[in-house]
This record gives structure tokens, C-alpha cells and sequence, in this order.
């Protein structure tokens, strides 16, 4: 009886997933199997994530391909314990180079000082890990805040400033203001920009930021020429709130991610930049980097490092790549760079408008 | 509902009437008077915190332009939160409501942007009327299956919606690899407010003039009901005072949010004169969040599934041994809560026209402490639709007047935290002396 029970709820769950629509999966990695090559082993944090599997980790494999060395992966579903087993299985597996992605930059420490101790070098992809013994390559978010304000600043040289910074507990939110504020400072303090009104956003969530744009707008009975915001996300909120006021276009907004929908708003005018973080480049540089330290290569001198330090303190050895700022000049770099399809970008816009909508 | 079951739930209220004619006290008067006292208790903090917040924002908050806004940021969790009243009035809780709007926003995005585009074109007149009932019977299907689990299998509905809570947000994700959806349909946009999805400063005297009507009748026909079944009748004054008060202002509401005018930029985009004052009028997701609250009051008080929901609630093992289905009516009451999520999940992705996986993140909250801040009892069989969206108004007044003094997020957080706290400690020490 019960049993039959819990079918009619299987079905009927499978029912409503039907109605709502379906899902994609993804996942997986290949085996690897050692041999004469030295072997690279990447621990990934959530392969479900579209991003790493379309545009890193095949930029990874093909600066591993070009330097012969060997991949393999697993997947931590999101859990920091599971990525803990998942870079000692990598290891027995035969790893001499571990690419790290971590889940949690804290949790993942006592798998990365053991692998260290065992004479394998670590990657800290993307995410900080606060082990001065370990490669951290990520974009470098004070310069996302720097290109940001840069963009803003140029179509408006003086004004009225407001700040939609990102989570107040995120640590990359502060990087990028730090960014914002090393261009506008000069500026801020003649006078020519005033900063009419700043918030941190819970969760980084468009909604939130729109709410607050709303306040900012009223406190200011709409006195308001530019918006820097620190991410694509809350730039969609901070425009849906402009747009209700009739300002959408007239006010200058930035953003970061190169999210589809913000370059849209970019093809349209109602979003002056987004801070692109072409991942390939990202995966490339790391590929490269940990084929160097599988074949042996000391930290110090692999190419194009820097001393970055962390907030814990540490002084890591880092490579920091730049971003790219795409606005309506640049637009042709995504196109061309397969990030988005002409169709996409160009939805509602006039014709002729931006250079790549034809 | 039948005429004896109106009599027997007007008895019940005033049963406590009669067990004390001594007293003699204000609160007193007031009860005799039949006017909610958390209700008023709720409305004079209201006013507390509105020329609190007036006066520290050096004077932006109560301006027309504000209280507008407060409006429109207030709909989504006030639709909500009516149907979280029944939910936590049943003894159950429903965590799932702010995942479960993210992946019915995202279904309401896709078919807008995806899937209906292909089928019947872009900008079809049909699409937002397609999308919207779509949601809504999405959330009532979805809300549905959880109540089912937790009515007739008997899990926890804190377990069930936890793990909605989970499964429906990585649906979410799943649906769109996390991408955000934009844009909306035009006609969609307008169930977002904003300065298109208003009904302009006419049709909002008429709405409020209608809503006056609507006070006056239910006052006459209430008392006439009671007169012919005999019961005590309310003093004439009290229901003069009611009558006039509450249309009063309905129309004073009207009268200032009125005074919002067209932005300019978009006044003379349309071709109006400058200088010109064109009032929005009262914004379409106000409409529906006040058109929900006055179905789910008529609901809760005036059907039999409602009536039955405050029975289960009051006591669970009498009301199945009275004869009443309380499997089915739990479940149903997760089957509103569903629809309702999937209307409150249309005016979000309209106001920010997108669809986002992250839609709603906390939400759940929100809403919840809505419900709990207008008097809704964890303990079940005590609630009311009206002091939910109030409950609302008070969280939305506290966080958009902290964000107009400058607060930052975290310490808002913390006073939204303890005002939490305080109102429901003020709410148990009311209560105990009550008793």
C-alpha cells in the first residue's frame, strides 16, 4: 500500500518537473592513466556550472595538449568535504600538479598544505586559497572596479555618483570598489563627482539593487548622471529602476560579467560598459602554468607573476590577468570571441545604431 | 456557506464579550466597538515608524514619491504573504516559496523569450496572458505536490519545503544553466509597475471611490445580517466611525499618491506640455497585491475551506473528529500558496524584467516574518490576511527608509532582526494578559 503510495508521488513529481520544464545536466571528466607525461589533475567545485565546462576547462586541456601533459578531474557537487577527498583521490591518481577550484578557500586548506608537503604544486584557480605556498591566477577584480569607474568617468566627468557595490560578506565586492575609488578619488575630492548615495547589496541580487536605485533616485528627485555598479546582475535592476523614471540611456551604468543580457543593454545604450572575464584566457594561463610546475619548475619563476597581498595576510605569488572593458565601441570582441551570437546581442536594436548590429 | 455557520463564527467572536461585562477599561470600548486591536496597535506603528523615518531622512520619506514606491516594493511579498497566513494558521510553514518563485519566473521568462516567440511570435498580444497563467498554475502544481507529501504521507512541511527550498532553486539554475532571461514581453512589464504599468490618476479615484462604496455597503449589510439573526449589534457610532474613517482614507491614500507625477523625461516623451503634471496613478502590482488580500480575507473568513483551515489550526484532532477533511484542505492550502507565489513571481521578473536564478533568494523569510509581524500565531488557528500585508508594509517601510538614511545592508539586516523579535515578544505579552 505504501509502496504504491510512493510511486503515485514519484510519478507525480516527475509530473510536475515535466510541467515546469526540463533540465540539463552535465558533468563527468575523464580518467587518466599516467605513463612518461606528467599528468595535471583539476579539482573542479561544481562542473554543473555552464561556464567551466564550455570555456575552461577546454582552454585548460589545450594548454595541457600543447605542453603534453596528461588531465584528469573530478567534481565536488558543491561541497567543500567532497572536493577535500576528491584532490587526495587526484593524487593517489598521480597527479604532479593540482588545479584547484575551490568550494571554500578556508575548508580546502588541509588538502592543499598536504598536497604541498608532498612535493605537489597547487593552483588556486580563480578563488583565493589562502596558502602563500600555492599559484593563485584570477582576473584582477581591483582592475574590473578601476576599468569600471574608467568607462563611467569618460562619459561623465562630473555629477552625481551612486554606488551599487556587491555582498557586503564578499571579499571580491570590496576588491572591485577599491578599484572604482582609486579613479574616481581625485575627482571626489575636487568635487566634480559627488557620491550622492552607496549601498551594499545582499547576495549581489538585482532585485535588491533595484529597490535600492528606487531610494537613491527619490532621495535625489532623480539627480542623478551615473551609476556605478559592480556587477551585470544588479545593472539590470539599477536600469529596469532608471528605465520607470525615463532616464534608462541618459544615465551611465557599468557592470561585470559579460552577461548576455547586459551586453544587450549595451548594444541598446542603457549600459555603458561590462568588464568582461574571457575565461579562456584564464584556463589557458593555468594549463600553461601547471604544466611548468608538474615538470618541476619553481613558483618564483614562473612567467608573469606578481606579489599579491591576500586578506589573510599572505603574500602570494600571483598572476593576475586583466580584463577587458566592452562597450557599444568594442562590441565586436564577444561576437567574434563566440561568447554571444550576433542574434542575441543585437535583440531591439535599431539598425545601424552600434557598429556590429547590421 | 450556510446562514447558520455565519451566526455560529459571529457567536464565537463574541463570546468573550459576555464572560466579562464588567470591564469597563479603553480596550474595552474598543472591543465593544469590534476593532482589532493588534490591527490599530499595527497601524499606529506604522505611523510611528513613517514620521520616524520622515524626519531622519530630512523629509523624503513621506512624499508622494516615496509611499509610491513603497507601494510597488511592498506587492510581492504582501501577495505572498496572504497565502503564508493559512499555511502557518494550519500549524505548517512553507521555506520553499522564494526558490519556487525562481523557477517559475524562470519557466515565465523562457516562455516568453523561448519558447512562445517560436510558436506564436515575438510581442503576440496572447503572450503575457499565456505566461502569467502558466506561472500560476506552475506554483499551484508545484505548491500542490509538496502539500500532498505533507498531508498524506505526513512529512514535516518544514522538511518538504526545506527541501523545495533546495530542489527548486537548482531548478532554477537547471532551466537556464543559470543565465539571466531578458527582456520581458512588453504587455508582461506592465504587472511590474513602473511608469507604464499604472492606471493613471482617473481610474485611481474611481478604484478608490468604488472602494469606499465597498466599505460602506459591507458596514450596512453586516449590521442588518446581525439584526435579523438577533445578535448584539455594534454600537451606531463605532460603525459610523469605521465607516468614515476607513473612507476617508482610502481617498486621502489616493488623494497623496496622486500627487506622483510622470517623471518628465518620459511626460515629454509623450508629448505632453512642459511643466504639465501627469499623476501615475495607483501601479498595477498594488492593485493585485490589494485584489489578492481582499479574495484570501473573503477566503479565510467567508468559505468554508477557510473557515476550516482556523479549524484545523485551533485544533487539529477535533476539527478531523467534526468531519472535516483536513488532509485535503492542508494540501489545498499548499496549492494557493503555490499560485499566489507564481503571481508574486510575475510582478518580480516584470518590475526587474529579467529572470534571474537567484529571483527571491531570502525571500522566504520575508514573507514569513511578514505573516508573523501581522499577528499570525506559530501555534496555529490565529491570523489575518489584512495584518499580514501590513506586516509587509512595516518590513518594506523599515528597509526602504533605512536605505534612505544610508544604513548599509548589514545593519539593516540586524534591525529588521530585532523588530522581528520585539513585535512578536510585544504580540505574546498582549496576548498572555488577555487571557
Amino acid at each position: 500500500m505504501l509502496k504504491r503510495r510512493l510511486w503515485v508521488f514519484i510519478a507525480l513529481f516527475a509530473l510536475v518537473l515535466a510541467a515546469c520544464g526540463g533540465d540539463e545536466g552535465g558533468g563527468g571528466g575523464d580518467g587518466g592513466d599516467g605513463g612518461e607525461a606528467v599528468t595535471v589533475g583539476v579539482s573542479w567545485n561544481n562542473y554543473n556550472e555552464e561556464r567551466w565546462a564550455k570555456w575552461d576547462e577546454p582552454a585548460i586541456k589545450e594548454a595541457l595538449d600543447a605542453a603534453g601533459a596528461e588531465y584528469i578531474s573530478s567534481d565536488a557537487g558543491s561541497s567543500a568535504e567532497q572536493q577535500l577527498t576528491d584532490v587526495e583521490n587526484l593524487i593517489a591518481q598521480g597527479a604532479d600538479a593540482l588545479i584547484i577550484l575551490a568550494q571554500d578557500g578556508t575548508a580546502i586548506l588541509p588538502a592543499v598544505e598536504s598536497a604541498l608537503e608532498q612535493g605537489i604544486p597547487v593552483i588556486a584557480y580563480d578563488r583565493l586559497i589562502e596558502d602563500p605556498g600555492a599559484l593563485y591566477i584570477t582576473f584582477d577584480n581591483v582592475e574590473v572596479g578601476r576599468l569600471q569607474a574608467a568607462a563611467v568617468f569618460e562619459q561623465v566627468p562630473e555629477g552625481n555618483y551612486v554606488f551599487i557595490k556587491g555582498n557586503a560578506a564578499d571579499a571580491n565586492a570590496d576588491f572591485v570598489h577599491s578599484g572604482q575609488l582609486e579613479v574616481l578619488q581625485g575627482a571626489l575630492d575636487s568635487g566634480a563627482v559627488v557620491n550622492v548615495g552607496e549601498s551594499y547589496t545582499d547576495n549581489w541580487d538585482p532585485a535588491v539593487a533595484q529597490t535600492n536605485m528606487e531610494q537613491f533616485l527619490t532621495e535625489n528627485n532623480n539627480d542623478v548622471q551615473a551609476v556605478v555598479s559592480s556587477n551585470d546582475g544588479m545593472a539590470g535592476g539599477v536600469v529596469a529602476a532608471l528605465e520607470a523614471q525615463g532616464l534608462a540611456g541618459e544615465v551611465a551604468v557599468s557592470g561585470q560579467d559579460g552577461d548576455l543580457a547586459a551586453l544587450n543593454r549595451v548594444a541598446l545604450g542603457s549600459q555603458t560598459v561590462s568588464v568582461w572575464k574571457d575565461a579562456r584566457e584564464l584556463g589557458k594561463a593555468a594549463g600553461e602554468a601547471a604544466a611548468l610546475l608538474a615538470q618541476g619548475t619553481p613558483l618564483e619563476e614562473i612567467p608573469g607573476t606578481v606579489i599579491f597581498d591576500s586578506p589573510g595576510g599572505n603574500q602570494m605569488t600571483s598572476i593576475l590577468l586583466t580584463p577587458i572593458a566592452v562597450t557599444a565601441d568594442n562590441l565586436d570582441i564577444v561576437v567574434d570571441a563566440g561568447w554571444i551570437s550576433v542574434d542575441e546581442l543585437c535583440l531591439g536594436v535599431d539598425p545601424g545604431s552600434v557598429a556590429v548590429c547590421p | 456557506m450556510t446562514e447558520t455557520e455565519v451566526s455560529a463564527t459571529e457567536r464565537a467572536q463574541e463570546a468573550p464579550e459576555r464572560e466579562q461585562p464588567e470591564a469597563r477599561s479603553f480596550r474595552a470600548t474598543l472591543r465593544s466597538a469590534e476593532i482589532d486591536a493588534r490591527l490599530a496597535g499595527m497601524v499606529i506603528a506604522l505611523a510611528v515608524i513613517w514620521v520616524g523615518f520622515h524626519f531622519m531622512s530630512g523629509g523624503t520619506f513621506l512624499t508622494p514619491r516615496n509611499l509610491w514606491n513603497l507601494s510597488v516594493q511592498t506587492a510581492t511579498v504582501a501577495i505572498m504573504a496572504t497565502g503564508m497566513v493559512l499555511i502557518i494558521v494550519s500549524r505548517n510553514i512553507d521555506l520553499s516559496v522564494g526558490s519556487m518563485m525562481a523557477a517559475i519566473g524562470m519557466v515565465m521568462g523562457l516562455l516568453q523569450t523561448d519558447w512562445l516567440p517560436s510558436l506564436i511570435g515575438f510581442g503576440h498580444p496572447a503572450t503575457w496572458i499565456i505566461a502569467v497563467a502558466a506561472g500560476v498554475a506552475c506554483g499551484a502544481l508545484i505548491g500542490g505536490f509538496q502539500g500532498i507529501i505533507v498531508a498524506y504521507v505526513g512529512v514535516p512541511s518544514f522538511i518538504v519545503t526545506l527541501g523545495g527550498l533546495l530542489v527548486w532553486r537548482g531548478i532554477a539554475w537547471a532551466l537556464a544553466s543559470g543565465q539571466t532571461i531578458a527582456p520581458m514581453d512588453p504587455n508582461f512589464r506592465l504587472l511590474g509597475g513602473g511608469a507604464e504599468g499604472t492606471i493613471g490618476g482617473t481610474w485611481s479615484w474611481i478604484v478608490g471611490i468604488f472602494a469606499c462604496i465597498g466599505i460602506i455597503v459591507l458596514q450596512v449589510t453586516k449590521r442588518r445580517q446581525r439584526r435579523r439573526y438577533g445578535l448584539r449589534l455594534r454600537p451606531l457610532w463605532a460603525v459610523v466611525t469605521i465607516g468614515a474613517f476607513g473612507c476617508a482614507a482610502v481617498l486621502a491614500a489616493i488623494g497623496f499618491l496622486n500627487r506622483y507625477y510622470l517623471p518628465p523625461a518620459i511626460a515629454e516623451r509623450r508629448g505632453a506640455a512642459p511643466g504639465a503634471n501627469i499623476p501615475l496613478g495607483l501601479a498595477i502590482p498594488v492593485l493585485i497585491a490589494l485584489g489578492v488580500a481582499v479574495v484570501m480575507t473573503f477566503i479565510a473568513t467567508r468559505r468554508r475551506f477557510g473557515r476550516y483551515v482556523y479549524a484545523i489550526g485551533g485544533n487539529p484532532e477535533a476539527a478531523e473528529l467534526a468531519g472535516i477533511k483536513t488532509k485535503r484542505t492542508v494540501a489545498k492550502t499548499f496549492a494557493l500558496m503555490g499560485a499566489l507565489v507564481g503571481l508574486a513571481g510575475a510582478v518580480q521578473i516584470a518590475r526587474l524584467n529579467a529572470s534571474v536564478s537567484s529571483l527571491g533568494t531570502g525571500m522566504e523569510l520575508s514573507v514569513i516574518a511578514a505573516a508573523v509581524i501581522g499577528g499570525t500565531s506559530f501555534s496555529g488557528g490565529l491570523g489575518t490576511i489584512a495584518g499580514a500585508v501590513l506586516g509587509a508594509l512595516v518590513m518594506q517601510s523599515l528597509q526602504s527608509g533605512m536605505v534612505l538614511m544610508g544604513v548599509e545592508a548589514p545593519i539593516q539586516d540586524i534591525v529588521v532582526g530585532v523588530v522581528l523579535v520585539l513585535a512578536v515578544t510585544v504580540d505574546a505579552f498582549y496576548r498572555r494578559r488577555a487571557d
